[in-house]
């Protein structure tokens, strides 16, 4: 026992597998605590914000702290965002035809366009072949540079609160800073928000809880009922075992699917929780654990151990449970890990056609993507809102079929190299 | 004769097991009849695939009989229900070919034994005396069970496991021992040790024995009566010494011509299929 143990750890696969599966459940139970509150809360007004850190607009002018940085970059960066595209073909005109290579205008690039401005716009100048609407117009976009390269401060007016007339405040210059740590309210949002306003990473890992609870609970569902089935078939043999293997097949003709499908629509959306879907997936998914189980048992069934175990008086369930099921304990584990993975993709798959647990409740892995998709994430750029919920998913489906083929290479000695 | 007097233990009459149907109908035991006495030593001969294990099942009720009766102690034998199965196995019990496939190697050899002492009713018995039985049960066939208590099956030597599966019986003091080629896996060392063991036990519990083997030598040194089994069927019967000194099936003449004789060269020709038969 301990010796297999040892084997198992000593196994790179079944390591790495784990060591992923651990990190996981770790982060998703320690998360939490730093960042408490329900997964489902709708920060956000409006969908998909981008991932960063936001900060209050006005508690970011109320600090006490004010740094002055001067950052060229930061002037540079700001003119860049307010210059629009329009602004910046009417400068390339006026560059054109004033004489410059048309090459040498490059309208992406701020810093070199503002460069070749400065030095060469006169608004004395008139430049042959241009209107002079076309004029006019570059001077205008010349008056809003100058606007933008203003330093002066902005200055903040209050009603004072005894006679209620506007009352300087503050000012606030181009070169005022404040420090994020010092503002009240300021809220990482790693992965952004997804379309109902929820802050997505909070989201993602409440739902990996959620999609891990439903795997395991299906996958042991599963494969509990698939045991006790193979175990009996297998052993008992005969009309028992026609009966199971009539209703083995039955579920195998029927992919297991579409029944899925079709059961948890009768359920209606309304009693669809995360654990009735665990269980609806579970009662559909035991056909392969029977199938596999009971081969095994057959040819266990036959071997002098267990006969001299009928012989020793004991009774069928405890040959079952001592003289079969440790033989195939090993292969019971592995069945499980490869049900719990599976029950993880069928609920996603399910919440991806709008049949999994009710959206009110809890998130899950699939709702995430099926949300993802009703609000057309993929069309609108907002990557965060699905990306991580497919990694997500690819991480724990890796992560446990590696763990299987560790426990494979384990204990079918066939496959060691 | 003396033999016809002894009591009928275990007999059959018709005994027949068929395995598949169709194309792949294989008669394993056909039609056989026997009858064995109390107290005696009887061998059952055949080659591999003769189908003796298969008729050993049988007799165990380990498998269904296709067709044909098989009686206990002179009587129908009725297994139709748990209750009546368990008490037949008090009465009859085995010990098979593989010593390394007839343990549970999850169990440590204590359980073995232990089930044992539960299934002769000592259940309740004290732990000491529980103890004391399975050391005298291991003392009878040299081994101390001092130092087998909470090994586990394959911490020992083939040898070492079939003289246990011997200590088992010894406590489970049965009428009837069916022995499936108990000395096959074994080397030729043990395999004297664990026959004197086993008859040993026959003297002292006074029980029938049937010894299923492949070797006719070993049947003839140890049996009092013979059958002689070549494809499912029981070709020969009787004493040892009529059987084996005046065989009159060609089967048998064949199983003993393939008996290597220490002081004889080795003749091919004569164990060719071809001569066999012209001999006849
Ligand atoms: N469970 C089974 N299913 C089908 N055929 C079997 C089975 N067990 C034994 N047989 C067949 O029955 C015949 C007798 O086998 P067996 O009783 O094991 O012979 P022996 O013990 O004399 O070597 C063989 O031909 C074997 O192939
Ligand atoms: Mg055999």
């Amino acid at each position: 026992m301990k010796t297999t143990f040892r084997q198992i750890f000593r196994q790179a696969n079944f390591v790495i597998g784990f060591s992923i599966i651990t990190l996981i459940l770790l982060v998703i139970t320690i998360y939490p605590l730093f960042n408490p509150g329900s997964p489902l809360q709708m920060i956000g007004q409006g969908t998909f914000f981008k991932p960063g850190t936001y900060v209050n607009i006005y508690d970011s002018l109320d600090t006490s702290k004010v740094y002055t940085l001067r950052l060229d970059d930061a002037a540079a960066n700001r003119i860049g965002k307010k210059l629009l595209p329009a602004d910046r073909e009417t400068m390339r005109a006026w560059l054109i035809a004033f004489g410059l290579p048309e090459e040498s205008v490059q309208i992406e690039y701020t810093d070199d366009l503002l460069q070749l401005w400065w030095n060469s716009y006169d608004e004395n100048v008139r430049p042959q072949g241009m209107t002079s609407a076309a004029r006019k117009a570059a001077a205008r976009v010349d008056a809003k540079l100058a606007g933008l390269y203003n330093m002066e401060s902005l200055t903040i007016t209050q009603p004072d609160e005894t006679t209620g007339e506007p009352a300087q405040k503050m000012t606030v210059s181009e070169t005022d800073y404040v420090n994020v740590s010092d503002i009240a309210n300021v809220r990482v949002l790693p992965l952004g928000t997804d379309n109902f306003g929820r802050d997505t990473l909070k989201e993602l890992l409440a739902a990996t809880a959620t999609s891990l609870k439903i795997g395991l609970l299906a996958g042991c569902i599963a494969t509990l009922v698939g045991l006790a089935l193979g175990l009996f078939a297998g052993y008992v043999g005969g009309i028992v075992d026609d009966i199971i293997m009539f209703f083995a097949n039955l579920f195998t003709v029927i992919p297991g699917f579409v029944l899925l499908i079709l059961i948890s629509y009768s359920i209606g959306q309304e009693s669809r929780g995360a654990t009735t879907v665990a269980v609806v997936i579970g009662f559909t998914s035991w056909v392969w654990t029977t199938r596999s189980v009971r081969a095994q048992v057959l040819s266990l069934r036959n071997r002098d151990h267990v006969n001299l175990s009928k012989l020793s008086g004991h009774s069928l369930i405890r040959i079952l449970v001592t003289d079969i099921l440790p033989y195939i304990a090993s292969y019971v584990v592995m069945a499980l890990i490869l049900q719990i993975c599976s029950g993880i993709l069928s609920e996603a798959q399910l919440s991806m056609l709008g049949l999994g647990p009710k959206t009110t409740e809890v998130p899950t892995l699939g709702l995430m993507m099926f949300w993802g998709m009703q609000y057309t994430a993929h069309l609108n750029g907002a990557w965060w809102a699905y990306f991580p919920v497919i990694v997500m998913i690819a991480l724990i489906s890796f992560s446990l079929n590696l763990m299987n083929t560790g426990l494979d290479q384990v204990f079918n000695p066939q496959l060691r190299s | 004769m003396t033999e016809q007097a002894k009591p009928l233990c275990l007999s059959g009459k018709g005994v027949t097991k068929i395995y598949g149907f169709g194309d792949r109908r294989v008669a394993a035991v056909d039609h056989v009849d026997f009858e064995f006495r109390k107290g005696e030593l009887i061998s059952i001969v055949g080659e591999s695939g003769s189908g003796k294990t298969t008729l050993v099942k049988m007799l165990l009720g380990l498998t269904s009989v296709t067709e044909g009766e098989v009686y206990f102690l002179g009587e129908r034998r009725d297994i139709s229900s748990r209750k009546k199965l368990r008490t037949y196995w008090q009465g009859i019990q085995a010990i098979f070919q593989d010593p390394f496939s007839s343990y549970n190697m999850f169990n440590k050899i204590d359980t073995v034994l232990l089930d044992c002492i539960n299934m002769r009713g000592g259940r309740r018995l004290p732990r000491e005396k529980k103890i004391e039985m399975m050391t005298e049960a291991c003392s009878f066939v040299n081994l101390k069970f001092a130092e087998l208590t909470n090994k586990y099956p394959f911490e020992l030597s083939g040898g070492q496991m079939q003289r246990l599966m011997i200590a088992r019986i010894f406590l489970l003091k049965p009428q009837i021992l069916l022995a499936d080629e108990p000395t096959s896996m074994i080397d030729a060392c043990s395999r004297a040790t664990i026959l004197d063991m086993l008859l040993g036990l026959r003297d002292e519990i006074g029980m029938t024995i049937i010894f299923v083997t492949h070797d006719i030598g070993l049947a003839y040194y140890i049996s009092d009566t013979v059958y002689i089994m070549e494809h499912g069927k029981i070709v020969e019967s009787g004493s040892a010494d009529d059987v084996i000194l005046r065989p009159s099936a060609p089967y048998t003449r064949r199983l003993i011509n393939d008996v290597p004789k220490i002081h004889e060269p080795w003749d091919f020709a004569a164990r060719r299929p071809a001569a066999a038969e012209a001999t006849n």
